[in-house]
Formats: C-alpha cells, sequence, structure tokens
C-alpha cells in the first residue's frame, strides 16, 4: 500500500512536471483535490453570484441593444457556472452539496460581487474592469495541471474576452455621450477600480495558497504579478476611453517598464470577505431565496422523472 | 370550446402588436435572471428571452426606431395582449404563461412562414415579405420554447401534490386573458379559426397528459374592457413600462 502510494505520487510529480494534464481517473494527492475543489468552487459560485449585480439592470438596460447584450451576458454567467460545477464534480463533489456549502457560508465567491450596480455605467466598468481582471487571472488558468479545470476555462475565456470588449465599447458610448452619461461613467470607474485590483487577492507575502498552487501548476503566476499585468493593461485603455483612474500615485516607472500605483486598502478587503461588504447578505440572501423557492419545482421534476421511470419502463430498476 | 365574448372593437397593426407582445414577454422574463429554481432554468429563461427580443427588434425595425418605439411610448400606445404582461408570479404561473403564448405564437409563425404571399409589388406587400422572413426563423426558435413550456408543464402537472396544484391554479388564473389572442390583425392574413382549434386542442391535450384540468370559464369578457390589443392594459403594466423606460426617458437624446 505504501509503496503503491509512492509510485502514485511520484507519477503525478512526473506527469505535472513535464506538463501534462492530470484527469478525473489518475490518482493525485488528497491535497491537489482539495484545493481544486475549493478553487473551481470559488471560481463556479462567483459566476452565479456575479450575475446579480448585473441582472439588476436587466429591466433598466436603456436600449433594446444593450438590453440583449446584457441579457446574453448573464445566461452566458449561468453557463459558465453549470460548466465550472461539472469540472468540480468530476473530483468527486458534487453540485448540490457545493452550493449547500455557498448558501450556508462554508465557501466563498469573488468579492468583487459584494458591490452594488447603482447606475447603468456600472454594467460597462463591471464589462471593462471586472471581467479583464477575470481574464487576465483566467487565462494563464487555460493551462492549469488539471485537464477538466483547463478545458472549462478555454471555453470560459473566450466568452469573457467578449464580455469585455462589450463592456468597454459601452462605457466608451457613454464617455463620449453627453455630460450627464460621461459623469456618469468616471463616476462608475471611481467606484469600481480599486475592487477589481482586490480580485488577484491578497500580496504574495500573504497569499497562504500560492506557493503550493503554483508547485502544482495549478497557478502559474503570483498575485501581484497578475495585478500589475492588469494594471498596465487598464491604464492606455482608460486613457484612449478617455476617463482617468481613480488613484494619484498611478505613474509610469521607466526604470521598471510598469505602471506604479498606490496601495491597496487591505482593510476593505478583509471587511468585504468577512461578510461585511455592502452587498453581502443582499447576495447570499437572493442566491438562497432563490433556491429554497425553487424547492417545490426541483422536487416536482424528481417526482415525475420517477413516476415516468417506473410507468414506462417497469423493469429498469431490477436492471 | 370558448369563444371569445368580446370581439375585437378596431383592427391592430399586426407588426406592431407581434412585436410588442415579444418585447413585454422578454422583459417579465428577464425578471427571472438570478432567479431560478435551477441553474438550468435561468439559462433557458434567459434564451427565451433573448429569442423574443430578437423578434421584437426586427419588427420594430419595420415600422421606425426600435428604441422610441419601446421607450417613448406610454402604456396606451402598447398592442400587446394582457397575457404576457402578467407578472411572474411562481414558476408554475410563468409556465402556465409560457405555454399559452409559446403554443400561440409557434402556430402563428408557423402559419406566417407558410403562407402564400402577393408579389412585393407594393410597401404592404414588402412588409409582409418581411414579417414572413422573420416568421420562418420564429417558427424554429418559438418550437423550442413551447416544448420547454410542455416539458415543465407535465412535470409540475404530473409531479407532487404541491406542484400539481400551484399548476392548475396557474393554468386558471391566465385562462381569462387567452381570448384575445385571436383577435384580427391589421396587415398580418392569419386563419385565425384554425389558429384557435389548433391552439385549443393542443393546450387541452397537454394540460390532459399532465393530469391537469382544462379551465371552463370564459377567456376573454367585460373585465378585459378591448384588452391589450387595443391599448386597454392591466395595473402592473404600467409600473412595468417605468421600470423599463426611466434611464432611456431621464436623457433625451442620448445614445447608449
Amino acid at each position: 500500500m505504501a509503496t503503491a502510494t509512492v509510485d502514485h505520487a511520484g507519477a503525478f510529480d512526473t506527469a505535472v512536471a513535464a506538463d501534462e494534464r492530470i484527469e478525473p481517473r489518475d490518482w493525485m494527492p488528497d491535497a491537489y483535490r482539495a484545493t481544486l475543489v475549493r478553487q473551481i468552487a470559488q471560481h463556479a459560485h462567483s459566476e452565479i453570484i456575479g450575475m446579480q449585480p448585473e441582472a439588476n439592470w436587466i429591466t433598466r438596460a436603456p436600449s433594446l441593444r444593450r438590453k440583449a447584450i446584457l441579457m446574453a451576458k448573464v445566461q452566458d454567467e449561468a453557463g459558465h457556472g453549470l460548466y465550472l460545477y461539472s469540472a468540480a464534480e468530476t473530483l468527486g463533489t458534487s453540485r448540490d452539496d457545493l452550493l449547500d456549502k455557498l448558501h450556508t457560508g462554508r465557501q466563498k465567491y469573488s468579492s468583487i460581487f459584494n458591490y452594488p450596480t447603482l447606475t447603468w455605467a456600472d454594467v460597462g466598468a463591471i464589462g471593462w474592469l471586472v471581467d479583464g481582471a477575470a481574464i487576465t487571472n483566467q487565462v494563464p488558468l487555460c493551462r492549469c495541471s488539471y485537464g477538466p479545470y483547463a478545458r472549462a476555462m478555454v471555453r470560459i475565456c473566450k466568452e469573457e474576452s467578449f464580455h469585455q470588449r462589450q463592456g468597454y465599447e459601452s462605457l466608451l458610448a457613454l464617455s463620449r455621450g453627453t455630460p450627464a452619461q460621461h459623469d456618469m461613467a468616471q463616476d462608475a470607474v471611481n467606484r469600481w477600480w480599486w475592487p477589481s485590483l482586490m480580485m488577484f487577492g491578497p500580496p504574495d507575502d500573504e497569499s497562504a495558497h500560492s506557493a503550493q498552487s503554483m508547485a502544482w501548476k495549478i497557478k502559474r503566476h503570483s498575485n501581484d504579478d497578475l495585478r500589475q499585468r492588469f494594471v498596465d493593461i487598464a491604464v492606455p485603455q482608460a486613457e484612449s476611453l478617455g476617463l482617468t483612474l481613480p488613484d494619484p500615485d498611478l505613474v509610469w516607472n521607466e526604470s521598471r517598464g510598469h505602471y506604479d500605483f498606490g496601495p491597496i486598502d487591505w482593510t476593505e478587503f478583509q471587511q468585504v470577505l468577512k461578510g461585511n461588504g455592502p452587498c453581502n447578505d443582499q447576495r447570499i440572501t437572493q442566491r438562497r431565496t432563490a433556491h429554497d423557492e425553487g424547492a417545490w419545482v426541483r422536487e416536482a421534476a424528481a417526482a415525475h422523472a420517477a413516476k415516468h421511470r417506473s410507468s414506462t419502463t417497469p423493469g429498469e430498476e431490477t436492471a | 370550446m370558448t369563444a371569445p365574448t368580446t370581439p375585437p372593437r378596431t383592427t391592430t397593426p399586426g407588426a406592431l402588436a407581434l412585436a410588442d407582445d415579444a418585447l413585454i414577454l422578454a422583459q417579465r422574463l428577464g425578471e427571472w435572471a438570478g432567479h431560478a429554481p435551477v441553474l438550468e432554468e435561468d439559462v433557458a429563461l434567459a434564451n427565451i428571452a433573448l429569442d423574443l427580443l430578437g423578434q421584437a427588434r426586427v419588427l420594430y425595425s419595420l415600422l421606425g426606431d426600435e428604441d422610441e418605439l419601446a421607450y417613448l411610448r406610454e402604456e396606451r400606445a402598447f398592442r400587446n395582449t394582457q397575457l404576457v404582461e402578467q407578472p411572474n408570479g411562481d414558476f408554475a404561473h410563468t409556465i402556465a404563461r409560457q405555454l399559452y403564448f409559446s403554443t400561440y405564437q409557434h402556430l402563428l409563425h408557423t402559419q406566417l412562414a407558410t403562407a402564400e404571399l402577393p408579389e412585393a409589388t407594393t410597401p404592404a406587400g414588402t412588409t409582409a415579405l418581411e414579417i414572413q422572413a422573420l416568421a420562418t426563423k420564429a417558427a424554429k426558435e418559438t418550437a423550442y420554447h413551447r416544448e420547454h413550456a410542455e416539458l415543465w408543464t407535465l412535470r409540475l402537472g404530473d409531479g407532487t401534490t404541491e406542484s400539481h396544484d400551484r399548476m392548475q391554479r396557474a393554468v386558471d388564473t391566465l385562462w381569462r386573458h387567452t381570448g384575445e389572442l385571436f383577435q384580427d390583425l391589421e396587415g398580418i392574413q392569419l386563419d385565425l379559426p384554425t389558429l384557435e382549434s389548433d391552439w385549443h386542442s393542443s393546450i387541452s391535450q397537454i394540460l390532459h397528459r399532465a393530469t391537469l384540468t382544462v379551465p371552463d370559464g370564459p377567456r376573454s369578457g367585460a373585465w378585459t374592457a378591448g384588452a391589450g390589443r387595443q391599448g386597454i392594459h392591466t395595473e402592473p403594466f404600467g409600473r412595468m413600462l417605468a421600470e423599463m423606460q426611466h434611464l432611456h426617458r431621464s436623457h433625451p437624446g442620448a445614445s447608449w
């Protein structure tokens, strides 16, 4: 038994070192499995909770074209949630169990979705900044060592970059629109910039899971590296949008070849993670309410399926 | 079969009526986003809403500017049926509304898609051809919407006692709004008697299979006072439009 475990571990390490994909039936360390379940579940939950701030504007979208784009985006998010729950299920957990953990606060979702969408421009700012940050985080996951997760990310990243371009384009229309629209866009960027930077997680020296995740090739870059990459991309985009970023310390650093930026308010980040952000209660309550109020529908579907099975194919249960 | 007891007072521009039906139901379905009983239904309801919104946009574009038509008309100028503006209620209520409407819409678009049309030598002829092109696409979409509603009607009707009761209540409640689906639409050639009898037999069949009772109340009457096709709507509709139009109206002339 012990010898076999050592062999398995050796094969696993070799496969990871050779950039091969680990598949559901392959042996993997328990901690690798647990880390992946945690990360994929959190990612799935973020897609599902992330529907709320945007869905908040579906009924109020200011043109039919924008309404259609937003509906399609929220639909894609539900679809991404489904892919990701499926990927997590290949690790031996179930969607029901994961949803239960979300509803009871035992698993988290991205802190960004605890901020409110107060104006229409927030929808554009989420597309540009929040999806932009998500893509920066997620593109390296397309090469993650766990096959089902990596493949889900390939599909998701394609759709996310489409959403991000649409968000940028929506903000551009506002920025170039009437003075009131321009102000609306600037205000949204002011409110979403810092929370977007927090999406990359705590600084490298305080990130509990980073080192192990990088060794397992679940993660490919550190939080701070990805955050820097995002800032470097976002600054020129803000300039071409004709909008400013709310950071007086933001300046090009010739010697580093990167933008320097001001300090992040990690106290706020910790508060939001602890459940004390502006919308934590609201988001989880809506999720739980949808689930609880839908219980009779799921029970009906199960009862119907059971009846239908036994009435049409009586021998099936013994087969 | 119960014939509508209130005949239509005037005909309504057909393309506008069909566009308003599609837009208003899309708006109602959009309210479900993030609230559905299972994720698959979040996807399905959004998908149906998107199809309907697409149909509305094509039809509005035949009549003028889509955003002007959607955002700058008031309640009395909308020509959608009262059925589609009904609040979502519980999931059974939403499904009953979908069942009644999708069955109607699928039969209607199938008729329009296969109708013989006059040559496109007049503006009216051109519009008819464009509506036919839309109907050909919409017939495929609405076949899916109809199947979705039928499957849920079966699951809920023939599921648990609770789901059965909820589904029965929903089909009963909405029944009174189904008569107005079969009013004349100006500029749209339809065989209304066939449409209505096909609709009725299809609905009866599916309700029977779902162990539900076909409602026996009237399908329109004095309470509809002419109904949505004449711009007479139910009270929740004004509030719904206020929400839909508020932002657009707050920035006159802006583009988005």
